[in-house]
């Protein structure tokens, strides 16, 4: 019975919803703009990395390393895309 | 304002109204041919429902050649424009259309499908697999592709072509310049190009992953397949960017969003970035491909294998990360100050190390080769030196303080033609006549082929060198006449004869294509190159199902190996085999994506909910369809291998 019940699911999911939550206070609660992104950004992040392990099953087969290399390829060409605008439009404009 | 006013032409001329009277006619020729020769039933059993790798690639080859003369149409209309002082054949409303449906074509309608029909043909043979991972996805693809490409040419008879150029750059693509329904075109069209391209990114990785031949281990792909794998990475992660850019301008045209705005919270100069950011790998997913084009034909043709495997390999990863690195070296004008400006130069310096590489691996491998010069190894021996020179003027380019001086002049449209044609196009031409044989069991003609290669490079050397003579003594780029007093009168007629000789040498691919079909012998076997890989291990014509056994690998030129060590790629005993089944929803879906498309271009909104309802019913209809292919018994294998073994 206890292989048969989805565990790290079911707390995934748990845990997915309080990530909600927290991200809905952003709305409810007073709060400078800074600490509201700081929220959102953190709680988005995290959300978005938790659906890909636990529901999308990445890191479960063989391809593991395929599928992580290419997870941190798009973040990395994110990351600079990013930071490549914020210094041609703000730092340097 | 009544219905129909909307669908006029905003700048008619007797041109246009002679080409849609010649459209007209061609249309209804075609249909009126179909009925007559009684080919609907075949044209929709075996092409249009198609899901088979081969068939999809021969169709996006046939589009890419009808795109490429549509566009060398355009190219021969600007350059004649040109050709003398302040010329009057093209008013500068329809120079404008003409160079931004030009540009529009040739990158998105021509080369993008001339580089699917080689991931389609030749991927899957390469690495050993009987189809793509997802063939229906793949189907898809392509009539996106196709009915993008249809609803972009029909805007100059229907409402008006686009007019700012073919990177729209804002404000001038925003309502309050383009008053047009053309920058609509140019919007939703793409767009719904792009979303086949998007897939065809995620099928090839895919394939290339999970579908190599047992034993075929990634370091031992042909370059063809890798420069494939490595382009359609690329894809995936720009193609995101034009979805989300082009979502943006429509909004900002149809719904009156500020995006691109000036005030109000908006930033034009936010289109320029974002569309190079698309823009610059775009330019490397269509080179990528013709390296490893190139690196084929070259060793199979210097009889050795390629110089430098790994750096090759190594050279196109890091192409494919650093093309993410570049984008903002399109516009150094623009205002950022200097250090923004100085990263972006040192990085687009960068990026030329590792294409230089690949340069020395060819040249390496011709070395004490036993070259034989086939019309596919001069395409190649001509791109050598040529492509070169366009990359030394890019070096130039990426100077930041200097493109001041070269920036939008014609010296920049010399640069990327210097590039595009002689590494785009003849790569595409080159593995076209490679390929040819094995796609249609006989060859091109050597003697005119090579006719061919040689006025498409005199051509193209009388038509752009000048171009940079011209653009450094300030000749700007899309200006539509000049006066004589600056001189640029008689290179720019120069530049209209290199044009004109290469329309001849397209003229004489074409008559190359008829005269072939006609005298060209048919008994030439699986392998008449001599070849190196794979795809030229299987029949001609490639049975439906690639290969009856699945081939063995043990290196990187496995049927090389089969030739001359004997050993042995296809082991064991043939087996039924699964295929996939054929399917009409990829062409009705697209065929709704077409109305969809043109409804939101005119703004006919109810029609656009309606086929938007449409294109939804078609995947809800999917998701509940059961459909799982069809298996082919063995004696019908057995059958059709005897035949094709007889019939060589
Ligand atoms: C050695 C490698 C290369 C370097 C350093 C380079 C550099 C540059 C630079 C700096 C520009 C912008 C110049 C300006 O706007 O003033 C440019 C434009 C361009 N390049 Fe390259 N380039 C290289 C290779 C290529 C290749 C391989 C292709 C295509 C296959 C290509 C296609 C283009 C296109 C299409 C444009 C201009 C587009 C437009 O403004 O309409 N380049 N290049
Ligand atoms: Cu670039």
């Amino acid at each position: 019975m206890k292989e048969l019940f989805p565990i790290k699911q079911v707390m995934g999911f748990v845990f997915s919803l309080i990530l909600t939550a927290v991200a809905l206070l952003v709305y409810f609660v007073d709060m400078s703009f800074t600490a509201g992104m700081t929220i959102l950004l953190v709680t988005a992040f995290v959300q978005a990395g938790l659906q890909l392990v636990v529901f999308m099953h990445a890191g479960e087969t063989e391809d593991k390393a395929a599928i992580y290399s290419n997870v941190y390829f798009g973040i990395l060409v994110a990351l600079v895309t990013i930071f490549g605008t914020l210094l041609i439009f703000v730092w340097d404009m | 304002m009544d219905f129909f006013d909307r669908f006029a032409v905003p700048h008619p001329s007797f041109l246009i109204y002679a080409s849609m009277v010649a459209i007209g006619l061609t249309v209804i020729a075609v249909l009126v041919g179909i009925t007559y020769f009684k080919k609907w039933d075949y044209l929709w059993r075996e092409w249009l429902t198609t899901v088979d790798h081969k068939r999809i690639g021969i169709m996006y080859l046939i589009s890419a050649l009808l795109m490429l003369f549509r566009g060398g149409v355009d190219a021969i209309m600007l350059r004649a424009q040109l050709a003398i002082p302040d010329n009057k054949l093209l008013e500068s409303q329809h120079y404008n259309e003409v160079f931004s449906t030009h540009g529009v074509v040739m990158i998105l309608f021509m080369a993008m499908p001339f580089i699917m029909f080689f991931f389609n043909f030749v991927v899957p043979l390469q690495i050993g697999a009987r189809d793509v991972a997802f063939p229906r996805l793949n189907a898809i693809s392509f009539w996106l592709f196709f009915m993008g490409a249809m609803l972009f040419n029909i805007s100059f008879v229907i409402g008006g072509s686009p007019d700012a150029g073919w990177t729209s750059y804002f404000p001038l693509a925003g309502n309050d310049f383009s008053t047009s329904v053309g920058s609509n075109y140019y919007m939703i069209a793409i767009q719904i190009a792009g979303i086949g391209t998007l897939m065809t990114g995620i099928n090839f990785i895919t394939t290339i992953f999970k579908m190599r031949a047992p034993g075929m281990k990634l370091m031992q792909m042909p370059m063809f397949t890798w420069s494939a794998l490595i382009s359609n990475l690329i894809i995936v992660f720009a193609f995101p960017v034009l979805t989300v850019l082009l979502a943006m301008g429509t909004m900002d045209r149809l719904f009156d969003t500020k995006f691109f705005a000036i005030g109000d919270g908006g930033s034009d100069m936010l289109w320029a970035n974002l569309f190079w950011v698309w823009g610059h790998p775009e330019v490397y997913i269509l080179i990528l491909p013709a390296f490893g084009l190139f690196s084929e034909i070259i060793s199979t043709f210097a009889r050795r294998n390629l110089y430098g495997y790994k750096s090759m390999v190594a050279s196109m990863v890091v192409i494919s990360a650093f093309s993410f690195f570049v984008w903002a070296h399109h516009f150094f004008t623009m205002g950022q100050g200097a250090l923004a400006n100085s990263f972006f130069s040192i990085t687009t310096m960068a990026i030329a190390v590792p294409t230089g590489v690949k340069i020395f691996n060819w040249l390496f491998t011709l070395w004490k080769g036993k070259i034989e010069f086939t019309t596919p190894m001069l395409y190649a021996m001509h791109f050598l030196p040529l492509f070169t020179l366009g990359g030394v003027t890019g070096v130039m380019l990426a100077m930041s303080a200097a493109d001041y001086q070269y920036h939008n002049t014609m010296f920049l449209v010399a640069h990327f033609h210097n590039v595009i044609i002689p590494g785009v196009v003849y790569a595409m031409l080159g593995g076209l006549t490679y390929y040819w044989p094995k796609m249609f069991g006989f060859m091109l003609n050597e003697r005119i082929g090579k006719w061919t290669v040689w006025l498409m490079s005199i051509g193209f050397v009388l038509a752009f060198i000048p171009m940079y003579i011209t653009g450094l003594d300030g000749q700007a780029r899309r200006m539509y006449t000049y006066s004589e007093a600056t001189g640029f009168g008689p290179l720019n007629m120069v530049a209209f004869i290199g044009a004109g000789i290469m329309a001849i040498s397209f003229a004489l691919l074409v008559y190359n294509i008829y005269y072939s079909v006609r005298y060209s012998p048919r008994n030439i076997g699986n392998d008449p190159w001599n070849a190196r890989t794979l795809e030229w291990a299987t029949h001609t014509p490639v049975p439906e199902y690639n290969f009856a056994v699945m081939p063995q690998v043990k290196s990187t030129e496995a049927f090389w190996d089969a030739k001359k060590n004997g050993h042995e790629i296809f082991k064991g005993k043939i087996e039924k085999i699964h295929m996939p089944n054929s399917s009409g929803l990829p062409f009705i879906m697209s065929c709704i994506f077409f109305v969809f498309g043109f409804s939101m271009i005119f703004s006919i909104w109810p029609l656009a909910i309606i086929s938007l309802l449409g294109i939804l019913g078609c995947l809800v209809y999917r998701s509940f369809e059961k459909d799982h292919g069809h298996y082919i018994p063995v004696e019908e294998i057995e059958e059709t291998e005897t035949k094709l073994r007889g019939a060589k």
